[in-house]
């Protein structure tokens, strides 16, 4: 069996649930491997909540909808509620701990807080949080290298936004730190 | 090999119209394929095109009918409730023997139903839709690079056969992304479009109609439509087996369906079920030599699609009563899980059901 991941990112709309969701995809196309990315795009996103799920594989993807996920990456208490008892057991949740008050219920699996909002604003840009959701769950499953993230995110930003760059890289460095303790 | 680039199904089906030479885009907004008239509204003036967002679906097929007779690459694209107010004129364009490319992609019905991914216009779009005895070349794709390749194919079938195309996606192929390489076409020229209404200087004038009042002559013009059907069927017929070659059990499938199928089967596979898939890729032509030849070596088919039941119509009109044919899916833009499927055929396999 080849390398295979799947995760469900989930959050407010606005969070750059999504967008952070393609940059995964995107590295992980680079890296030459075969990958998903699906929205929700139903009456849910209505109630301001988002979510997508990315497979990546070496093998065809078959399933591009995943009952129960590897990973779980969560920035609202909505999303830990609805989310949390799909989790594979053994499986991954980080949590973005400045804005998700509820306690995980789970004991078989592997969690990883994150203050993503607090270091966010403290870089300068509440809005990168979700750049530290990402670092923090790239260190641990290495899914992509660090690198082709980065590189995606330029690719993505475009010239002229050297600044957003900026911030949305240390923002990654950040969450990447928290996510290797 | 060409680059890869991250992509919609939507995206990618846009694009490749454009890159099969598709120069007019007629259409009316509706989810979950509103991402393909945006990218035709900034891509078409590129390269010389015309996107038009009609006032609605009836305006926006005739359009299509009327660019098509005048010799054009012409397509439209819509959702379910949009398709079933284009199906006049889609009747039309078959009767008056004109290609051009038709777009679902799928959301659940019946009325305006929802905008989640379905597959419940299987019927309307395999056994006619609009009034008449007709019918459209029905593509299926279920991944996102195979809706780049077929909707190339569907502007050169239609050509071949002066015909309707229709490429019928669910919304999970629309808003899904995948790595997409656009691949470059041999470029065998179209057959000439000597009948196109194009001004008749120094020729005889050509005649577009769909009225025929004498019976006598309308027959015939069925009959000549029936014999388009049947060198279809004979020629174009596309199906990808999976796994069948040992398998105990088949499963049919396809579209997200199919896919979520292939999951299922890895599943099954790991627990000793020998089972695979057989994909309809045309819905029609439908493959029924495929689920007849099936029918010899297993004793149960499962038919998986996102309704109540509809292709399961056709997979029991080919095995012809001699294997058990059942059915499951989910309806109203629930998806089935790979886990739901393969409970299912665990429940057969143990003769359950």
């Amino acid at each position: 069996m080849g390398f295979y991941e799947d995760l469900i990112i989930a959050g407010f709309g606005g969070q750059g649930i999504l967008f952070i969701g393609k940059l995964l995809a995107y590295a992980a196309m680079k890296e030459g491997r075969n990958v998903t990315w699906i929205p929700s795009y139903g009456p849910e996103m209505r109630g301001g909540t988002a979510n997508c799920t990315v497979v990546v594989s070496d093998e065809e993807i078959g399933s591009p909808v995943i009952t129960n996920p590897h990973s779980l990456i969560v920035m609202n208490n909505p999303s830990l509620e609805a989310f949390e008892p799909r989790l594979k057991t053994g499986g991954l949740l980080v949590v973005n701990t400045s804005l998700v008050t509820l306690q995980p219920k789970r004991d078989d699996i592997t969690i990883v807080h994150v203050p993503a909002n607090k270091i966010a604003i403290e870089l300068g840009n509440d809005r990168a949080a979700n750049m530290v959701m990402l670092g923090a769950y790239l260190a641990r499953t290495k899914l992509v290298a660090e690198e082709s993230i980065l590189d995606a995110l330029e690719k993505v930003l475009g010239k002229g936004k050297e600044e957003l760059f900026e911030v949305n890289k240390a923002a990654f460095e950040k969450g990447t730190e928290i996510g290797r303790v | 090999m060409g680059e890869k680039v991250l992509i919609t199904g939507n995206e990618a089906i846009a694009e490749a119209a454009i890159q099969a030479g598709c120069r007019f885009f007629f259409g009316y907004p509706i989810t979950p394929q509103n991402k393909i008239p945006e990218y035709m509204s900034a891509r078409m003036p590129q390269v010389g095109g015309c996107f038009v967002q009609a006032e609605s679906e009836l305006a926006a097929i005739y359009m299509v009918f009327g660019a098509a007779g005048a010799g054009a690459r012409v397509m439209t694209s819509s959702s379910s409730p949009g398709i079933s107010l284009k199906m006049e004129g889609i009747s039309y364009i078959a009767g008056a023997e004109l290609p051009c490319v038709i777009v679902n992609v799928m959301r659940g019905g019946p009325g305006l139903g929802g905008i989640l991914p379905s597959q419940s216009d299987y019927f309307q779009a395999t056994k006619g839709g609009g009034h008449g005895d007709y019918r459209l070349l029905v593509l299926a794709p279920s991944t996102v690079q195979e809706a780049a390749d077929l909707m190339m194919d569907a502007f050169d079938l239609a050509d071949k056969y002066r015909n309707p195309v229709m490429v019928l996606a669910d919304g999970y192929i629309g808003q899904m992304m995948e790595p997409v390489e656009f691949k470059k076409r041999s470029s065998i020229p179209p057959p000439p479009k000597d009948w196109a209404i194009t001004g008749a200087k120094g020729r005889p004038r050509n005649l577009i109609k769909t009225l025929y009042l004498d019976p006598e002559e309308l027959e015939k013009h069925n009959i000549k439509l029936h014999r388009k059907y049947l060198e279809m069927a004979k020629n174009e017929v596309r199906v990808e087996n999976y796994m069948t070659e040992d398998a105990e059990i088949v499963i049919a499938a396809y579209g997200t369906t199919a896919r979520i199928t292939k999951t299922a089967i890895k599943i099954l596979r790991e627990k000793g079920i020998k089972a695979g898939l057989i994909r309809p890729i045309t819905l029609f032509p439908f493959p029924y030599k495929t689920f007849e030849e099936a029918a010899e070596k297993v004793d149960n088919i499962l038919v998986v699609e996102m309704n109540m039941g509809q292709m399961v119509e056709d997979v029991k009109l080919a095995v012809c009563g001699k294997t058990k044919v059942h059915v499951d899916g989910r309806s109203g833009g629930m998806v089935p899980s790979y886990d739901e499927i393969a409970a299912q055929v665990e429940k057969i396999v143990e003769r359950r059901l």
